[in-house]
């Protein structure tokens, strides 16, 4: 207990944590504080690369275990079956739609890949090592719980659900953020050791400076949307925001611990699983499920579910990982 | 100058809706189109601008063809379609344009 208060405490006064505290309150206050859209585009591909590039790596310098398929089946069935049980939950705690409550579970089956970034962030403060393949877990977990929600919404006899044609497959499946995430793991994983020390200075020192003034935007982003979506959130909705990623961090543990992974990549795994899309999901859902709210699923898995995530998850999920594995 | 009658077509659409609906004019035999991007705005869902946005899935593009009366209502048909069921506007307008052949 008292190892989680204090790495709670550190987490939430490292720069990372304050600089998306410092965003949200900024834009709560309406201060015309802005980060232009192409540099936040910008810092999200630097991310992006970054965090694939190590990933691939560190595969390349510790080699590959049978796990690595395993972890990639474990996090597919992961992101396909938390949808089915956020949607009974939404059921349950609010009166949302089968409609609504079917687009939001999609974005609870996803992942925050920023959420992701902050966790590794966070192991490598602390110089806890995990497997580098759970970038690629990551990416393997956007796109399943797209199709649990269709599949949740036609199974209901709706008419809501336009489908999945095919453009919209090759649309998540290629996605900007996973061509990218993807490819830099490839990248990393054929270049090796020797390639990370090549560009270690542009990926490696500058990263959780990048992140900071990235959490900044993110906070931002987060503040106007509970400005302009906050009505939305009843006590039942914003309590789902809360008890869910608990939930999927639970069933992330279960599955990390059936994998034997290290410390590190158990906390990953139930990051993953904690976190909610809001990038890759509500643009599909904005395509195949038109009539549900956004404002709706964005306001909870943006302006919920991620400072939730980041505030006080990401140190919980982490103390549990280690002293589940004694790490 | 000589002028001749043309049609403006305005659709404010979704940017995931952008290359459905332009590939749908295009299947409709609109090939000429411009794209702008829209820098914010208010609607039933509340005030909204271009910097905030984290995700593709909240942005809105304008799609602009002027073409001439007699093919309008395939494109309102072709457009209707695919902006239905979305958040957006159509609107049509007549307008003059100076060299009917481009149209």
């Amino acid at each position: 207990m008292t190892d989680f208060l204090s790495l709670a405490g550190q987490n939430l006064l490292s720069p990372i944590i304050l600089s998306f505290a410092l965003g949200l309150f900024a834009s709560l206050a309406r201060s015309d504080l802005n980060v232009p859209e192409a540099v936040a585009k910008g810092m999200s591909i630097y991310l992006l690369f970054a965090i694939g590039f190590k990933g691939g790596a560190s595969v390349a310098s510790y080699g590959l275990d049978a796990r690595l398929g395993l972890s990639l089946l474990a996090g597919v069935a992961l992101s396909a079956l938390l949808p089915i049980i956020a949607f009974g939950l939404l059921k349950v705690m609010t009166g949302m739609s089968r409609l609504d409550a079917a687009a939001v579970a999609a974005h609870y089956g996803s992942i925050s890949i920023v959420t992701f970034v902050a966790a590794t962030s966070v192991l490598e403060g602390r110089g806890i090592s995990s497997e580098g393949y759970m970038v690629a877990v990551a990416a393997a977990m956007e796109a399943p719980a797209i199709l649990s929600a269709l599949w949740l919404i036609s199974r209901g006899g709706g008419d809501g659900a336009k489908g999945m044609d095919g453009t919209l497959m090759r649309e998540i499946m290629l996605n900007g953020s996973i061509v990218l995430l993807v490819g830099a793991f490839a990248i990393g994983w054929i270049t090796g050791e020797q390639g990370l020390r090549e560009i270690e200075s542009f990926i490696v020192n500058p990263f959780k400076g990048v992140l900071c003034l990235f959490l900044l935007d993110m906070g931002l982003v987060a503040g106007r949307g509970l400005r302009g979506g906050g009505g939305v959130l009843t006590r039942g909705v914003l309590a789902f925001g809360v008890l869910m990623p608990l939930v999927g961090s639970v069933f992330g543990l279960g599955a990390a611990l059936l994998l034997g992974l290290s410390s590190g990549g158990v906390a990953l795994m139930m990051v993953l699983s904690a976190s909610a899309s809001y990038i890759a999901v509500p643009a599909a859902m904005r395509v195949a499920l038109p009539e549900a709210n956004p404002s709706l699923y964005l306001t909870l898995s943006l302006g919920v579910t991620f400072p939730f995530n980041l505030t006080v998850g990401i140190p919980l999920y982490v103390g549990i990982a280690m002293a589940v594995t004694g790490g | 100058m000589q002028t001749h009658k043309a049609k403006r077509v305005e659709i404010t659409i979704e940017n995931v809706m952008e290359s459905r609906l332009t590939d749908a004019l295009r299947k409709a035999g609109v090939t000429g189109y411009s794209v702008l991007p829209v820098l914010g705005g208010s609607g039933r869902s509340g005030a909204w601008d271009r910097a905030g946005q984290v995700s593709r899935a909240q942005g809105m593009v304008q799609v602009v063809c002027i073409i001439k009366p007699e093919r309008l209502d395939a494109l309102l048909d072709a457009a209707f379609a695919v902006v239905e069921r979305h958040i957006g506007v159509v609107s049509v307008v007549d307008c003059d344009v100076l060299r009917a052949e481009r149209f």
